[in-house]
């Protein structure tokens, strides 16, 4: 590849520290990043990657104060004598929260944001806001406002934000977070697009490393305890030890070929599912899949939660849910995913009773829970939301999960009991007298789900229980749920996230536009067209493997591929 | 989506009070509501009320868009009318110098002045609410911000307006979930418990409420400085719109009443009132 022999952006020995912490983030960063590159930088939460991004936008210093060694030029100029605003003239940043981070009441105006504050006239401004509009492909939403939008529109929205100040370099902070697959595969699409068209230098800090992958990057950077412990290509990556190391997700179809017993190397290519050399791996996956034993697993339990011909509407106008069947059995772990919007959330509020239904009816092990009122409902089926910050109303752990017993009126004798019981359970025993603002999101998250289950509850809806998390602190939460389900609680995951799906939950319930679509394997869901387009699913990585490996019955490979990994892991 | 954040929805619409500015809206809804809180003489603020109807009627607001505010003010003001005149029954022949009785009410006399006066003061204060609804409902709100940064309100001012707007039903939803989580825990709020525990309970929703709150204005505000919010001390607006032949007319024509209203009182009236009684 052809570079310019000035970077345009160059760490030196950079080094950072926060003043709040005790050690740096950041150690000796050595970078140098040409223009026209596209970059992904990836590395567990906490590693330092978002705080390398704030040094780059210039949010370090400006809002996050700390002390910075060595150097770190942009465009030549050392960073430390431009201020956040000069930065952003060079560096436009997306960050993840699309929503929140829309400031106009209309899509028109939050494009021109950047504009206004530069004080350019109002009718230059709307000339320019049209044209980069079109660019994403907005123009026709210029007068929506935010409630209007869905997620990837918002994204679009964002992008088109930034890219009306003809920025040279386009940072992504986790551009994949809140998306649902479809839309987030769409947005890689976008990026690549306008990294192809504009030649600007691109850099996307993700953890969802085959998710960015999804379109070529020049080269990963993994970052691992505030260091850069590799720099290399996609390809030499999955090949190489690090991800394991660092305890990143490496692709789906390459965590399959190592079951087949395939040694991965630079040369199969497998950066990419497109461009893998599957001739070097036919063979051993087609003896690896022949040799699986399918499980069978029949449910003959009895049925706990039954939602019969259910419809609501939240205005009497356009239905929200329509139709809706279907049947639970006790001791089940099954997610309910579809797009943003197809109802998911509002069936939870309907089984939680915060919603009434329209029509139909909702049974509990056969008795019908029309007449239970929230509190009493409450007793049977516990709702995680998905921030914890939203749930988390007490300064002391032991207070938090103690609520909903002390709202109950219960001894406090028999809370003390309870509540040490639900924390061993929940592996928080270490720390009941410690002040919740102490642990970190993860063991905050644990705190939520402890004080739903302090009530005992029979069914567990959780809202997106990993959105946000890093593989490790994702694969910590999603076992700490199997505990949990082996001790007999029904669990219901509303998720956007697709291994997840595949890889917990042996059923899955799909919903697009209100409307029931599909009740079946998490392997079937992921490998149907048309299931997958309706409800802006994604297709998984395994599936287009077996289609490489000529194995006729792609959805059974997918299965295999389940049954193989749960067999190892011994669930 | 939700029916409440309509009580401050602005209808779009593209009428002759659409295409003025948010500037010349609030000035002249000032003219107006002085004049009318000025005056009183029942004759000016029915003029000055049948005149806003109109407008309420040229910008096309339905009345089903204003039912619930219109439903609030009307309460506030037959308590404000009921209390006021057990407080001073005698307020009315104080002003006019008369009294003509009619009937009593547990001792107390009601008299024509009295009655005249509360009318009056009713619709005076029923007249402002449809000038109050056509600036609400006409007005975009940043377009707005826009107008208040004009007269030299500082433009972080200003924005802090338009932002307020543009997260409400955000914190208002996020509000929602929150309180029937907390009820699903066995929050009560109900009005059985005592005094003491229904503050206890509130703040298990506020504390809630403002962390999740908190997360949200770091983003916010990142993203505003990203994108160079306060670099200088000016800044332009997408929404702002120029002044037009029609603004002029608008303040002229306000302006007029205003000064006309003035002009009733102290050249006919010879006084705030008009007395009908003499």
């Amino acid at each position: 590849m052809l570079m310019n022999s000035k970077p345009i952006i160059e760490f030196t020995n950079f080094t950072f520290q926060y003043f709040s912490q005790a050690q740096p983030t950041l150690h000796d960063i050595n970078l140098k990043i040409y223009t026209g590159q596209k970059i992904l930088i990836v590395g567990p939460s906490g590693s330092g990657k978002s705080t390398l991004g704030h040094c780059l936008n210039g949010l370090i210093p400006f809002s996050y104060k700390g002390e910075v060694h060595g150097s770190l030029k942009i465009n030549g100029r050392e960073t430390s004598t431009l201020d956040i605003f000069k930065l952003s003239k060079t560096i436009g940043t997306v960050l993840q929260d699309s929503d929140a981070q829309f400031v106009g009441l209309t899509v028109g105006e939050d494009i021109a944001f950047a504009l206004e504050n530069d004080n350019i006239p109002t009718d230059e401004m709307h000339q320019r806001v049209r044209s980069v509009a079109q660019m994403v492909d907005m123009h026709n939403w210029l007068t929506s406002s935010p409630f209007e939008l869905s997620g990837g529109q918002k994204q679009r929205t964002s992008l088109a934000g930034v890219m009306i100040d003809d920025v040279d370099i386009l940072l992504f902070d986790e551009p994949l977070a809140n998306l649902d697959p479809a839309t987030g595969k769409i947005a890689i699409e976008i990026i690549d697009d306008i990294h192809k068209q504009s030649g600007k230098t691109i850099l996307i800090i993700e953890h969802r490393l085959e998710d960015v992958l999804h379109r070529d990057v020049d080269r990963v950077i993994v970052i691992n305890d505030g260091r850069i412990i590799a720099d290399m290509d996609a390809h030499s990556l999955v090949a190489s030890v690090v991800l394991q190391e660092t305890g990143i997700r490496e692709p789906l179809y390459v965590t399959a070929l190592k079951y087949a017993g395939v040694q991965v190397t630079e040369a199969m290519q497998a950066g990419y599912i497109e461009t893998l050399k599957s001739e070097l791996s036919r063979d051993a996956l087609q003896i690896w899949y022949r040799r699986i034993q399918p499980t069978r697993q029949l449910n003959t339990r009895l049925s706990i939660l039954n939602m019969e011909n259910i419809s609501f509407s939240y205005d009497g106008l356009r239905p929200v849910l329509e139709d809706i069947n279907f049947d639970i059995k006790e001791g089940e772990m099954v997610s309910i995913v579809g797009k943003n919007g197809a109802g998911k959330s509002t069936l939870s509020k309907l089984l939680c009773g915060f919603e009434r239904e329209d029509h139909g009816r909702i049974l509990y092990r056969g008795e019908d829970i029309r007449t239970k009122s929230i509190k009493e409902r409450a007793e049977i089926i516990g709702l995680v939301m998905q921030n914890p910050n939203q749930m988390i109303s007490k300064p002391l752990i032991f207070d938090e999960v103690a609520l909903g017993l002390r709202l109950r009126q219960v001894p406090e004798e028999k809370i003390t009991a309870r509540v040490e019981k639900v924390l061993k359970v929940c592996g928080l025993a270490p720390f009941i007298e410690w002040p919740i603002s102490a642990l970190s999101y993860g063991q905050k998250k644990r705190v939520t789900i402890a004080s739903i289950l302090v009530l005992d509850p029979k069914i567990l809806i959780l809202d997106e229980p990993t959105a946000g998390q890093d593989y490790r602190h994702y694969t910590e939460i999603m076992e700490f749920l199997v505990e949990i389900n082996k001790l007999g609680v029904t669990i219901i995951l509303i998720t956007h996230d697709m291994h997840l799906m595949l890889e917990y939950t042996p059923r899955a319930i799909v919903l697009a536009d209100g409307r029931k679509i599909a009740d079946t394997t998490a392997a079937e869901v992921l490998t149907d067209a048309k299931v997958i387009v309706e409800a802006n699913l994604k297709e998984t990585s395994l599936f287009a493997l077996s289609q490489m490996a000529d194995v006729e019955d792609g959805t059974q490979f997918v299965q295999s591929f389940i049954d193989y990994e749960r067999r190892l892991k011994n669930r | 989506m939700n029916m409440k954040m309509k009580l401050f929805s602005y209808n779009l619409a593209d009428t002759f009070i659409h295409r003025l500015s948010g500037l010349t809206k609030l000035i002249c809804f000032l003219f107006l509501t002085f004049a009318v809180m000025y005056s009183y003489d029942i004759r000016v603020i029915l003029v000055v009320m049948v005149f806003s109807i109109l407008l309420m009627r040229t910008a096309q607001i339905q009345f089903s868009q204003v039912r619930l505010m219109v439903i609030y003010v009307l309460i506030f003001i037959f308590t404000n009318a009921v209390i006021s005149f057990f407080f001073s029954p005698e307020f009315g022949t104080s002003i006019y110098g008369t009294s003509h009785e009619f009937a009593s009410v547990f001792g107390i006399s009601l008299t024509f002045e009295q009655l005249f006066y509360q009318v009056t003061k009713i619709f005076k204060y029923a007249s402002v609410i449809p000038l109050g609804m056509i600036f609400l409902l006409t007005t975009n709100p940043s377009e707005f911000a826009s107008s208040l940064n004009g007269i030299r309100v500082n433009y972080k001012a200003a924005v802090a307006v338009a932002l307020t707007l543009r997260y409400f039903p955000d914190i208002q939803r996020d509000y929602k979930d929150i309180y029937l989580a907390q009820q699903a825990r066995g929050l009560e709020l109900s009005r059985k418990a005592k005094f003491i525990d229904r503050f206890k309970n509130s703040l298990l929703i506020v504390i809630p409420l403002i962390f999740s709150t908190l997360d949200r204005v770091e983003v916010i505000s990142n993203a505003m400085d990203l994108r160079g919010f306060s670099k200088s001390k000016t800044r332009t607006w997408y929404m702002s719109r120029n002044f037009s032949r029609q603004d002029a007319l608008a303040l002229v024509v306000s302006g007029l009443i205003f000064i006309a209203t003035v002009f009733v009182s102290i050249f006919i009236n010879h006084s705030r009132f008009y007395n009908p009684f003499i």
